[in-house]
């Protein structure tokens, strides 16, 4: 082992980011391990679904493309899918370039290589601001070598294992349960928390959209939403006061 | 599709996964972002979660549940009771898994 990497696993933020990673590994598992069978069981070599979670690295355009790679579409259609699947990335990518632009272009592309959904939720609940005298990125890299591995370990195991996983009980739903949880655990104030709100109607409102754009849809509505309660703007007042009126429980209700 | 073909598309893929996590990372020079852009961020993370949640729980076959007897329902109650009682993540995934299983195996919901 190198000695920059040992000074980096020694870090005490390294360890912590793997440990506050590994309290939704298992749903992160649970995910990889279901993205393993698919792959196998729509039709790809055990070679190329190998080639394929390595390289492509990225649970939910994988979940969305593996259905079309077995129906034989377009692959101009799948790689549109995949895009607009990754539309989110590009908008986390604006959020981390400030913490990582200390580094050069290539190191960054590594580091934004390894920037998925929980790393990203992580980091940024923990950090506000750039600084460069905590640890951030080692804190980073600990947190994205977990979920590297709980995603790659589980995600082997159920190609090699295809025939044999039985996947009918609902195992994939603990991915979304670890999702849930994380989000919840992101409710801070009552922007953030009417911005979810209006994310998740929104995402069902547009479900029937091509290419899963219900995604960037959802977005861009609880940013535009989280912006007029946030700040700016007579609708935004208005929305504030209202939600200043009403008790929590009597808005998940309504 | 061939594996000739499903290579390349892997390969396109991998190209899709780099450039949209990389996007605003690959410029050297200042990059301002407006101050809208970057209030308005750190309602992304949330969002995005929900945005993948939401449906997951509520739709089946691209359509909202009509049904009460959707395992799911109650996987989310008891994940979410979980959650607000203990707080931690792992357990919120156990809870509403217990919930989940024996639903779908043993009434088939």
């Amino acid at each position: 082992m190198s000695s920059p990497l040992r000074v980096l696993v020694r870090h005490p933020q390294f360890a912590a980011g793997m440990r506050e990673m590994s309290g939704v590994s298992l749903g992160i598992a649970a995910w990889g391990l279901v993205t393993g069978v698919a792959m196998v069981k729509a039709g790809l070599s055990i070679p190329l679904s190998l080639l394929m979670t390595f390289t492509v690295f990225a649970g939910s355009a994988q979940l969305a493309a593996i259905p079309l790679m077995g129906a034989g579409s377009p692959t101009w259609v799948i790689w549109a899918t995949a895009l607009c699947v990754n539309l989110r990335f590009v908008i986390f990518s604006a959020h981390w370039r400030p913490f990582f632009m200390r580094f050069p272009r290539g190191q960054r592309m590594l580091l934004g290589y390894l920037t998925a959904d929980l790393n990203y939720v992580l980091f940024m609940k923990k950090f506000k601001e750039p600084r460069d005298d905590e640890g951030q990125v080692e804190y980073f890299l600990g947190s994205s070598f977990m979920s590297w591995l709980a995603w790659q370990v589980p995600s082997v195991l159920g190609i090699v294992l295809a025939d044999v996983v039985p996947t009918h009980w609902g195992l994939g739903f603990a991915g979304v349960l670890a999702l849930l949880g994380l989000g919840y655990a992101l409710l801070s104030d009552k922007a953030t928390s009417f911005a979810a709100v209006v994310a998740g109607a929104a995402a069902v409102a547009a479900f029937a959209l091509p290419y899963r754009l219900n995604m960037v849809v959802a977005i861009a509505a609880a940013v535009c939403i989280g912006l007029m309660i946030d700040g700016g703007g007579d609708a935004g007042r208005r929305v504030l006061a209202s939600l200043m009126r009403t008790k929590p429980r009597d808005r998940v209700a309504s | 599709m061939s594996d000739w073909e499903s290579f390349i598309t892997i390969i396109g893929l991998t190209v899709i996964t780099v450039v949209t996590r990389c996007f605003f990372l690959i410029p050297e020079r200042e990059l301002r972002l407006p101050g809208w852009v970057q209030r308005g961020l750190r309602f992304a993370p949330l969002a995005a979660l929900a945005a993948v949640v939401v449906p997951e729980v509520v739709m089946s076959q691209g359509q909202l549940i009509s049904t009460w007897q959707d395992a799911r329902i109650y996987a989310v109650v008891a994940a979410t009771a979980w959650f607000f009682w203990r707080r931690g993540i792992l357990g919120t995934i156990v809870a509403g898994m217990a919930v989940l299983v024996p639903l779908k195996l043993l009434l088939g919901w």
